[in-house]
């Protein structure tokens, strides 16, 4: 961590730990993970498949419970859900019987709130999805019903969005688009974001630290300053900066498996369990 | 749920355990007429057959015991009609009240059943003995126990229609999508909320089969019941202009309960469009 951070971080996670019970037996998914993400800060989380990624953004916001450690809010243990946590699931987890507005309305719903009109018409205007309310999931293209879910996550005004991967199942021009319209929401908003990802790319266009996790169990194993000024065009994406600073992060996701070795006789059981889905 | 490893990227909800009789997208599989020749062509078609038959049985002078000319069954129709109209009456009321008794109970116990997977293996063998027979076997019995009247014609739709709702909506039902369930979870839903939000709303397509399937299936057994004893109802009917020989009323009546299995089916139809178009 760098210093003078005396202020407590808007999410702290404290020495997580989670192990799964399957019929297959136990498994260690996180492993004292720890790590720091301050107020209106983006900060993406990257590790190799089955690191336990999911995992802990689904603690943080209190799906899940931990098996040991803690996660806070503002200095407070998250237990349950929390109002002030909003999450974009991997796709765009709309539901598929409720038009564009319904499914924006469904948060308040659930909480017997009355929906807060002009905010959800101006985050519709802001991604786009003007006069599009009366239509349904499935008549939408997958970056439109991304666009959906994430003014459906921030309609109840959350101080920490998590997104789960949420590009993930996105054509590269789609998502591009998606990483330039989060930045402008983030500017627009200053909304604390965690940020989970596959890709590198991603992760360094949005966030002010990317974070690498290690394989299952997961634990934090580098951070990284994205130290460009927002906001950040493609072009920059093109710097040697950029380059060199996707590839030490790719080194530190993939590792030794990188690197060539004779195939069949190289495996061994841990690597096969480590990559696993 | 707060155990479970979340894995839920791949599979779309669409793709969950739809193991049933047929899917609502059957009924709309059929391609839509569009155009005035279509109509023609198939009123064309149509005249072509009925006339047809009409033409060949009087030709053959094919007697009217075997087989009466659709003209006649036409007339029969609608100079009987008056005589079957209360016959229709009754049916109606075993078909709808049964069903009504039958699904409900379908209903609930499958969303109760659902909840608890443990009770669901239990009662599993049970419920398809139930889906499986035919409930028209117990109707001699019924009428010994509660005589010649309504009640045991009720009781057998409801037996014969329950189940079929009760398969169809557990299927439904089961048809969990954890990130949906997550993400009402993420803003406090309550279980109760979860069900009426996002399990009622998702196992809809799959209990609109099951209601479907099982109004058809409590026309076939009222009628069955209603051929095994008691004086009145189509059933009854039936028997009756069959033993005296009045073909042309006797098919009357089967072009009446053919006509109320094709209102059910439309019926069913147009709900699923209006409400479960989503899913196809």
């Amino acid at each position: 961590m760098n210093a003078g951070e005396a202020t407590t971080p808007k999410l702290g996670v404290q020495a997580a730990t989670k192990i799964y019970h399957t019929a297959s037996g136990d498994l260690l998914a996180l492993d004292r993970c720890s790590l720091d993400i301050r107020a209106n800060e983006i900060v993406s989380i990257v590790g190799p498949s089955g690191c336990g990624k999911t995992t802990l953004l689904w603690s943080m916001s209190g799906l899940h419970g931990l098996t040991s450690g803690e996660i806070r809010l503002d200095g407070k243990a998250i237990t349950g859900p929390h109002p002030d946590i909003g999450i974009v699931f991997q796709e765009a987890n709309l539901l598929p019987w409720r038009n564009l507005d319904a499914n924006i309305r469904f948060p308040f719903e659930i909480k017997g709130e009355k929906p807060d009109r002009a905010w959800i018409a101006h985050l519709l205007n802001r991604v786009g999805l003007d006069g599009f309310g009366g239509k349904f999931p499935r008549e939408l293209s997958g970056g439109m019903q991304q666009r959906a879910a994430i003014v459906r996550a921030l309609a109840l005004k959350p101080s920490v969005l998590l997104m789960d991967e949420p590009f993930g199942a996105l054509d590269s021009f789609t998502r591009e688009e998606m990483n330039r319209l989060v930045e402008e929401i983030w500017l627009d908003t200053k909304t604390t974001i965690v940020f989970i990802t596959h890709s590198i790319e991603e992760a360094i266009f949005l966030s002010d630290r990317v974070v690498v996790l290690s394989a299952r169990p997961g634990k934090v194993a580098r951070e990284y300053r994205v130290p460009f000024p927002r906001p950040r065009s493609l072009e920059i994406m093109a710097t040697k900066e950029v380059f060199d600073l996707t590839n030490r992060i790719k080194m530190d996701i993939v590792g030794e498996r990188a690197r060539p070795k004779p195939p069949e006789q190289a495996r061994t059981s841990a690597e096969i369990v480590r990559i696993r889905p | 749920m707060s155990d479970a490893i979340p894995e839920f990227s791949k599979s779309k909800a669409s793709d969950g355990q739809d193991v049933s009789l047929t899917n609502l997208s059957a009924f709309a599989s059929g391609p839509g007429i569009s155009s005035g020749k279509e109509v023609a062509a198939i009123i064309a078609v149509a005249v072509i057959i009925i006339g047809g038959i009409e033409l060949a049985l009087r030709l053959f002078h094919v007697p009217l015991y075997i087989m009466p000319p659709p003209s006649s069954i036409a007339y029969a129709l609608f100079d009987e009609f008056p005589l079957i109209a209360p016959h229709l009456g009754y049916t109606l009321v075993e078909l709808v009240s049964g069903f009504a008794i039958g699904a409900v109970v379908g209903l609930v116990l499958a969303a109760v059943i659902t909840q608890f997977p443990f009770a669901e293996k239990i009662v599993a063998p049970y419920i398809l003995l139930l889906v499986t027979t035919p409930m028209l076997a117990l109707v001699p019995l019924l009428i010994l126990r509660f005589g010649f009247g309504y009640t045991p014609r009720i009781i057998a739709v409801a037996l014969a229609a329950g189940p079929m709702v009760m398969i169809n909506a557990a299927t439904g039902f089961r048809r969990v999508d954890s990130a949906k369930i997550a993400l009402a979870r993420s803003y406090g839903a309550s279980t109760l909320q979860i069900f009426w939000k996002i399990r009622a709303p998702m196992a809809l397509p799959m209990i609109l089969v099951g209601l479907m399937i099982g109004a058809i299936f409590g026309l076939l057994t009222a009628v069955g019941a209603e051929m095994v004893g008691g004086g009145f109802g189509l059933g009854n009917r039936l028997t009756t202009y069959s033993s005296m020989i009045q073909m042309p009323q006797f098919f009357a009546v089967v072009l009446i309960l053919s006509t109320l299995g094709i209102l059910i089916y439309v019926l069913f139809f147009l709900i699923g469009k209006k409400w479960a178009s989503w899913e196809a």
